[in-house]
């Protein structure tokens, strides 16, 4: 089974994110890593392509300046090889734009099974893996919490506002994973020394038959017109326990009358 | 762009429709025009006078979901509408598991931007602005569509505005079908599993009880459960747990999870990360316990105890018990 996996590169959260004064676009300057939410799909997509009887494992990722770096933590894990799309056009992209791009790229990958974390850490429209699916006539089954193949399909334990549904679809589909549900493995230093040599193929926008207007800020048809402060909350009494906080909190919850 | 008809998501649960469904139909019904809800599944139409007592005229009900997942069947009928020229201008999504599908799905189909983690609206003369909440909300974000092409669809967080009745008369079910839509439409859900979850639902209850790293153990999490319990509540916690796989997804609170606005939210071993604040911080009230002094919580907490959470809370709960 062939597996291609989402992987988007986002500056480090650690660090505080910045709006660019002149376009409202997030600031990506700085180093890329991978997005933690897209080490779930990775991991997931390691283990079914093995327990499936192996077949390629390929990371996508749409990034700026031909970044890698967090391209090669996946591959590392243990993924073959990687697509990057990566072009001065794309600045600015919506998530539509975004899946126009991530699919075009897919397709020739040729995958069984396409796997998108629900939503990426700097973005987190949450919409990009469902419209990419759109885009290539495909199933999408979203918020798995856990992925089995079965022959030619899937079975997926969706969430639910409830608890969660158990989802059967056909391949070839797109699947987006939560975070928690597996335990992303640590590249070990074979991994990474392996990681250094393997594939990593770019593409422009014009590689991917895409018109310039359909990407970056013109594909995008929407604007960040103004940034303003939001009302700030105020700091209450603070308390250092000495065996009786309990009682505060108890008369706190009281006057409120919730007891 | 002028806005003439609205079409609100509506979302039913046990043929009741959900809170988010009711918030959006408060802030619709404010704008002049006419607002009619768009929904699926057996039994929907029961919604039809709870929707139309928060202001909806119609509702419009998807017949052909089956056993689909909604995302791809709902957007179809509504691509369907809006290619025989019977669409809305502007299509109000909650940013709900069904909700997200929908509006990517729909977005894809029609080639049409969206706009999501909606935290305000407002109608300006321009038309409809959104406002979203950033860097942990210490800053407001205001877009809008650069397009004329309709319907603008926006995904709205839940919390975003507060459900008020109208007192309209029961919404006219009209009905919708998505038709066939072929290999997109395959996955089918063969079996529904309610997890034991008693109390109120995250997002709609009056006390939230959240837990985080500082419980240091998964199996602490159960003085969470029970304090939430006791107070009627609902249990939530931060993305680190939630990431070691302690509690599922659906309990996360923050930026990538529910937004919260109960009366009291208490924080149970939480540092206040923005992302984690940027869900809870509009509580009317906050308790934190923390055992760092300098902990960002406490920035935002009404009440703040300086101590150790599994002290804390086991006390609490005697407490609880022996006035219950
Ligand atoms: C893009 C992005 C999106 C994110 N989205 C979310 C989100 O939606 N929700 C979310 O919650 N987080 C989110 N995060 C993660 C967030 O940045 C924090 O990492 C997370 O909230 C930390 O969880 P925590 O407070 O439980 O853990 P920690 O930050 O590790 O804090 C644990 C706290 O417990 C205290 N503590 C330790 N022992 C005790 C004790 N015995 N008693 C009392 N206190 C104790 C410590 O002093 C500390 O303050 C996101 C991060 C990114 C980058
Ligand atoms: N630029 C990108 N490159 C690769 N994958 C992406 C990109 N943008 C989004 N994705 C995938 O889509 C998911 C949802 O993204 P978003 O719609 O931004 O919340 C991400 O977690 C990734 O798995």
């Amino acid at each position: 089974m062939n597996v291609v996996i989402c992987v988007k590169q986002i500056p480090d959260p650690a660090a505080p994110g910045e709006l660019d004064p002149n376009t409202n676009n997030l600031k990506r300057d700085s180093k890329l890593i991978m997005d933690d939410s897209d080490s779930y799909g990775v991991e997931m997509g390691l283990q079914l392509a093995e327990s499936s009887g192996g077949g390629e494992v390929t990371l996508v990722s749409m990034a700026p300046n031909s970044e890698t770096s967090g391209l090669r933590t996946a591959l590392a894990m243990g993924a073959g090889k990687a697509l990057l799309i990566s072009d001065e056009a794309l600045a600015g992209s919506d998530a539509l734009s975004t899946a126009k791009v991530l699919a075009a790229t897919i397709k020739k990958a040729q995958p069984d099974l396409i796997i998108a974390a629900t939503e990426s850490s700097d973005g987190y429209t949450g919409t990009t893996p469902v419209q990419l699916a759109e885009i290539l006539g495909l199933p999408a089954v979203t918020f798995a919490k856990k992925i089995s193949v079965e022959g030619s399909s899937i079975k997926v334990e969706r969430q639910t506002e409830a608890g969660y549904d158990e989802v059967s679809c056909p391949l070839p589909a797109v699947v987006t994973v939560t975070a928690g549900v597996v335990e992303p493995r640590y590249p070990n230093f074979k991994g990474i020394m392996a990681a250094k040599s393997k594939p990593v193929e770019e593409f422009k926008v014009s590689d991917l038959g895409l018109s310039a207007d359909e990407v970056g800020n013109t594909g995008a048809r929407q604007v960040v017109f103004e940034v303003i402060a939001a009302e700030a909350r105020q700091a209450g009494e603070k308390i250092v326990d000495e065996g009786e906080a309990h009682k505060d909190i108890i008369s706190f919850l009281e006057k409120l009358k919730l007891i | 762009m002028s806005i003439s008809k609205i079409w609100v998501l509506a979302e039913t649960a046990d043929s009741k429709p959900t809170s988010i469904t009711l918030e959006l139909l408060t802030f619709a019904r404010g704008l002049n025009a006419t607002v009619e809800a768009i929904g699926w599944g057996e039994g929907a139409e029961s919604a039809a006078a709870e929707i139309g007592n928060f202001g909806a005229t119609a509702f419009n009900v998807v017949t052909d979901v089956n056993d689909s997942l909604p995302g791809v069947p709902v957007a179809g009928a509504i691509a369907n509408a809006v290619s025989s020229g019977n669409g809305p201008d502007l299509l109000l999504i909650g940013a709900t598991y069904d909700g997200r599908d929908i509006a990517a799905r729909l977005s894809a189909k029609l080639n049409l931007p969206v706009l999501t983690n909606v935290t305000g609206l407002e109608q300006s003369g321009e038309g409809i602005i959104a406002h979203h909440s950033i860097f942990g909300g210490t800053q407001i974000a205001k877009t809008k569509f650069t397009t004329d092409s309709t319907p603008q669809i926006f995904v709205v967080r839940a919390k975003t505005f507060t459900a008020e009745a109208a007192g309209g008369a029961a919404a006219t079910v009209n009905t919708l079908t998505a038709g066939d839509l072929g290999a997109v439409n395959a996955a089918k859900i063969v079996s529904r599993h309610v997890e034991e979850r008693s109390g109120p639902k995250l997002d709609e209850a009056d006390v939230v009880v959240s837990g985080g790293r500082g419980l240091s153990d998964k199996a602490n999490y159960s003085l969470i459960e029970e304090l939430a319990k006791l107070l009627k509540g609902a249990p939530g916690a931060s993305r680190a747990i939630v990431d070691a796989g302690w509690v599922p997804y659906s309990y996360q609170v923050g930026q990538t999870g529910k937004t919260v606005k109960p009366t009291v939210y208490l924080a149970c071993g939480i540092s206040g990360a923005t992302q984690h604040l940027v869900g809870m911080k509009n509580a009317k009230n906050i308790i934190a316990i923390n055992k760092d002094p300098e902990a960002p919580i406490f920035s935002v907490a009404d009440l703040g105890i300086v101590g150790d959470a599994q002290k804390v809370l086991p006390k609490l709960i005697e407490e609880l018990k022996a006035r219950a």
